[in-house]
């Protein structure tokens, strides 16, 4: 199951390394969202220190949603998808795998270049820290979310904007904790752990249960 | 006694059923919402004297809202009845449950905006239960344009359910982190409702009213799966020997 | 209680009514629709049904 598990991974990652443009638009677009911002609502840093939380989680939401339509729709389109619906192994799997592809090459990229929006928005040092650590637990639950809007809107005419409706009121809850916990951190240290273990909880059921959905919606859109 | 439900499971034998509980159900919302209009009207003047008398947009308010909420359950129970069952018409009763909802979570938004105007001076407040109404309407929306979006209609049906479920089971915690947003002093932005401080009058009124907007939403709901059913069955022969049908 | 007075609501009138209204209009309108589209189904239903008994047309 592991072996499955590595070899879809792999595969994913060799096929995104062969059209980097896909990897670099979504981390492009979050950069781009989020240097509009300032234009804008203003230069001042005090105002950027305020909104710079929510603006980076809201930039992130975006960037990984727009990624999404991508996730499946290549392998549906040559019919590696429907291959990958009879193998023995769980579709879970097969599907954890590709997701886990997807946010290596979209979601991590994003938390790798927070610091530097950190600096843009003026945070202090301790918080572009906390909001490295959020996004790190949150981006994956935006993929893991976002898959079974992939899922279900594969291959239909207009699905990425389809997609945007079904998935960003799922993203709520991670919006919400994410900002909340870069908030804090300028505030209170100490307040940042309950938002934290939220979004690690957030993560661990997105684990389990995405998966299995993203597999039945997967099961009822290729069938 | 044992009912055989599978029975009624049938478009062709549900389709009879449903035309004749219809005029049940709507005398039944007419008859409510008379009562309710006219004793929220007429039997609260004592009560709501001139500085107060905004406070009758709440008998619309709080039934619209309380059905925006109840129909979304009902449509995730018929979606979930679908999954595990796979029956048709389960499917289309979600589906003729939808647009009604919608409607509902659009008339509390609205009726919200004149009590927030008059009550709090303000048409909209990022109020953790305006806000999670509004979240509502988008997942009604989110539901229908998927249904719409896919032109197969069993796929439709069964990938717009499995969204309704992901959404229902998501709902809780939607709604409770509107509710809470900073997890470390939750209890204290938490909203109590509680009928303890209204007036028994106006109490009256919200309650017929809403079980009047309940049965509007049955009458409706079948009234819209009749159609579903006759479009979706045109081709089939008990359709063509329906009375209503020409000959 | 005069009509006017029942009509202003307090002063109010303006924004009880806009609630009601919009409820009994989307309400009423909603049956009004379903309606007309069960007629608009049965009508292609009954042109449908008068096309294939047309002597000469292919089953």
């Amino acid at each position: 199951m592991f072996q499955t598990f590595k070899t879809v991974l792999a595969r994913d990652i060799l096929l995104a390394t062969r059209r980097r443009t896909d990897v670099l638009t979504a981390l492009f677009f979050f950069l781009i969202v989020i240097s509009l911002f300032p234009l804008g609502v203003g230069i001042e840093s005090e105002v950027l220190r305020r909104i710079g939380p929510g603006v980076v989680w809201v930039a992130a939401l975006l960037a990984s949603m727009l990624a999404l339509e991508r996730l499946f729709a290549s392998d549906f389109a040559d019919g590696t998808l429907e291959q990958m619906l009879l193998v023995p192994q769980p579709l879970g799997i097969v599907v954890f795998a590709k997701v886990t592809a997807h946010w290596l090459l979209t979601g991590l990229p994003l938390v790798l270049i927070a610091p530097l929006i950190g600096l843009q928005y003026h945070l202090p040092g301790a918080t572009q820290g906390v909001m490295m650590l959020a996004l790190l637990l949150g981006t994956p639950v935006l993929s893991l979310i976002g898959a079974i809007g992939a899922a279900l809107t594969l291959g239909l005419r207009g699905g990425g904007i389809l997609i945007s409706l079904l998935v960003l009121p799922l993203y709520i809850p991670v919006l919400i904790y994410g900002s909340g916990a870069v908030s804090a951190s300028m505030m209170d240290g100490a307040a940042v752990q309950a938002y934290l273990f939220i979004l690690g909880a957030f993560l661990l059921l997105a684990v389990v249960f995405s998966p299995w959905a993203t597999a039945a919606a997967l099961r009822i859109s290729v069938e | 006694m044992a009912i055989n439900w599978f029975k009624y499971a049938s478009p062709a034998t549900f389709y009879p059923l449903a035309g004749r509980m219809i005029p049940w159900f709507a005398w039944l919302a007419i008859i409510l919402t008379l009562f309710g209009l006219y004793w929220g009207f007429f039997e609260t003047p004592s009560i709501l004297t001139d500085q107060k008398q905004y406070y009758r947009i709440i008998f619309v308010h709080v039934p619209a809202a309380w059905m925006s909420m109840w129909l979304y359950v009902v449509l995730a129970g018929w979606a979930i009845i679908g999954l595990v069952f796979n029956t048709r018409l389960s499917y289309m009763m979600a589906a003729a449950v939808a647009p009604t909802g919608a409607m509902f979570t659009f008339l509390s938004l609205w009726t919200g905006a004149f009590w927030g105007k008059t009550s709090w001076g303000t048409w909209w407040d990022w109020d953790p239960r305006m806000t999670s109404e509004l979240i509502l309407l988008f997942l009604y929306v989110g539901y229908m344009a998927l249904h719409s979006a896919i032109d197969d209609t069993r796929r439709a049906d069964r990938a717009s359910a499995l969204l309704a479920v992901v959404g229902v089971v998501l709902v809780p915690v939607i709604f409770w982190s509107i509710n809470c947003p900073d997890p470390n002093q939750c209890a204290a932005l938490h909203q109590q409702s509680s009928f303890k401080g209204v007036e028994s009058n106006i109490l009256l009124a919200m309650l017929v009213l809403s079980i009047a907007f309940w049965m509007y939403s049955f009458a409706v709901a079948f009234m819209r799966v009749r159609n579903i059913i006759l479009e979706r069955e045109r081709n089939t022969q008990w359709v063509r020997e329906l009375p209503e049908v020409c000959e | 209680m005069s009509f006017a007075e029942f009509i202003s609501m307090g002063g109010y009138g303006l924004y009880v009514w806009s609630s009601f209204g919009m409820t009994a209009l989307l309400m009423i309108g909603e049956v009004v629709i379903l309606r007309r589209q069960r007629r608009t189904i049965i009508q292609r239903l009954c042109r449908m049904s008068r096309i294939e008994k047309r002597p000469g047309a292919t089953p």
